[in-house]
């Protein structure tokens, strides 16, 4: 399944990457799944989305996908279809906090 | 010696400014790691081209960024601050214990000694150490496991070790400071501290011999006398001639005694700086006018520095890091603003020009004479 990421633009700069990042999973497409997929193409990610320890989500980081807001969702559940079908994008989503 | 590299950290990102020994031209490169909140930015002395670079933001965490190209290009290293076992707690604000919790680099100081080993003062306080040139860090327990640990609170700042001293002739000698636990000496590599803190009187704390609890807001040496030390505490200008052991307050004809940053003249080891600050709630200088102070005297006799500094309607500050002086044969002195001007003065602190005047606003300065 190949799956597509949108990151914010601080993090994509510190990947070095344009646009969206396509990720091809083996696995059930879920959040923890698609971050591991993520941070292990892209190491110098691990801890910028969750924490590199207990692999909870930053408090200033929100993901969204087809309209909905998932930062609140267990990681391990599965992301929507069209998600995992690769037709809508995971959004990583620097929360709007301050300057 | 021909030149200079100030290594600006900002608000948002780093900048670099180069100029040759007159000082007076510039080229500012930047912003590094733009949208970046970057603490501190600073430069092996043993291999000048290699800095070491903490930017952060509460969004992504903390990143270190390492060049070896003087800064022209950036790798990012290791991150990770794991503290060494089950950290415990610490005071908080309101008296009650919390947990130790990561959350920023403060300060890098790499050693005198080798390019790859750095030292990091991070909050909430503790002090870790990297010898493989920033892929790897480790906590030195010693110092969080000082007795009085559970004691430290936070300063409005958090509770954050924010200077970091190397004796120059003896590397398993260091010195360190936190807000607000007040200032600490290893001698044998971190291993073991002492606090060093006997002099120091701060409003709020009724015992006059508290051992921690102080404010220490910045230390200072000069490399050819290491066993006197200068600080700027919270309140109060203080001195120290034998490591820190005991203190004496050194504030004499200050307006204020109030302030963050403190310096000392490359080749004058009495010669000291330091930038007035109205008060603790008021962070900006006395009547707007923005003065260095100078000391030939080491200290007790100071001389206001206002040429082509802002003498009216200024109200910025000057941070703990954002002071450093070059070493070239006039010694130049820099100083960065929370308004985002880094000033420089090439003749000791006599006259003042600003090299850059709308940066973001300035958390850090740090100088390298080339």
């Amino acid at each position: 399944m190949s799956v597509r990421v949108k990151l914010p633009t601080h993090l994509r700069k510190l990947a070095g990457v344009e646009g969206e990042v396509r990720l091809d999973l083996a696995e059930e497409v879920t959040t923890d799944a698609v971050l591991a997929a993520l941070e292990a193409r892209y190491p110098v990610l691990r801890g910028t989305i969750r924490d590199a320890t207990t692999g909870r989500r930053r408090a200033y980081v929100r993901y969204f996908a087809c309209e909905e807001d998932l930062s609140h969702d267990p990681p391990g559940k599965p992301l929507p279809k069209p998600v995992a079908d690769g037709s809508e994008p995971f959004l990583v989503v620097g929360s709007m906090a301050g300057g | 010696m021909t030149g200079v590299r100030v290594l600006v950290g900002t608000r948002k990102g780093a900048f670099v400014l180069t100029s040759d020994g007159a000082r007076t031209d510039w080229e500012v490169s930047g912003p590094h790691f733009g949208g970046w909140e970057v603490y501190h930015v600073a430069a092996s002395p043993v291999t000048p081209d290699r800095l070491y670079a903490a930017p952060s933001t509460a969004w992504f965490g903390q990143l270190i960024q390492r060049s070896d190209d003087g800064g022209k290009s950036w790798e990012p290293v290791g991150k990770e601050f794991a503290y060494d076992g089950d950290p415990g707690t610490h005071q908080y604000y309101d008296g009650t214990q919390v947990p130790w919790v990561f959350k920023r680099v403060w300060h890098l100081e790499p050693s005198l000694f080798d390019a790859d080993v750095v030292y990091a003062g991070i909050e909430d306080a503790g002090l870790f150490r990297t010898a493989d040139g920033g892929a790897s860090w480790h906590e030195l327990p010693g110092l969080r496991e000082h007795g009085t640990g559970p004691s430290w609170g936070p300063g409005a700042g958090g509770l954050c070790l924010h200077t970091i001293m190397q004796h120059p002739d003896d590397a398993q000698r260091l010195f360190i400071a936190i807000s607000a636990a007040g200032a600490f000496r290893t001698e044998d590599s971190g291993k073991s501290w002492t606090a060093i803190n006997r002099g120091l009187v701060s409003d709020g704390i009724p015992d006059p011999d508290a051992e921690v609890g102080h404010c220490v807001h910045r230390l200072a040496m000069h490399p050819s006398r290491p066993d006197t030390l200068f600080m700027q505490k919270h309140w109060d200008v203080m001195r120290s001639d034998d490591a820190g052991d005991n203190w004496r307050e050194i504030s004499g004809n200050l307006p204020t005694d109030f302030g963050f940053p403190i310096a000392v003249h490359a080749h004058e080891p009495d010669t000291i700086y330091v930038v007035p600050i109205t008060s603790d709630s008021e962070h900006y200088p006395p009547e707007g006018r923005l003065r260095v102070y100078r000391s030939r005297s080491g200290g007790d006799e100071w001389e206001p520095l206002t040429a082509g500094l802002p003498q009216e309607n200024c109200y910025l500050n000057v941070l703990r890091d954002a002071m450093a002086v070059d070493s070239l044969d006039d010694c130049g002195i820099y100083f960065g603003t929370t308004g985002g001007q880094v000033y420089c003065s090439p003749d000791g602190g006599d006259t003042w020009s600003p090299i850059v005047s709308h940066l973001p606003s300035v958390l850090s300065v740090e100088v390298q004479t080339l």
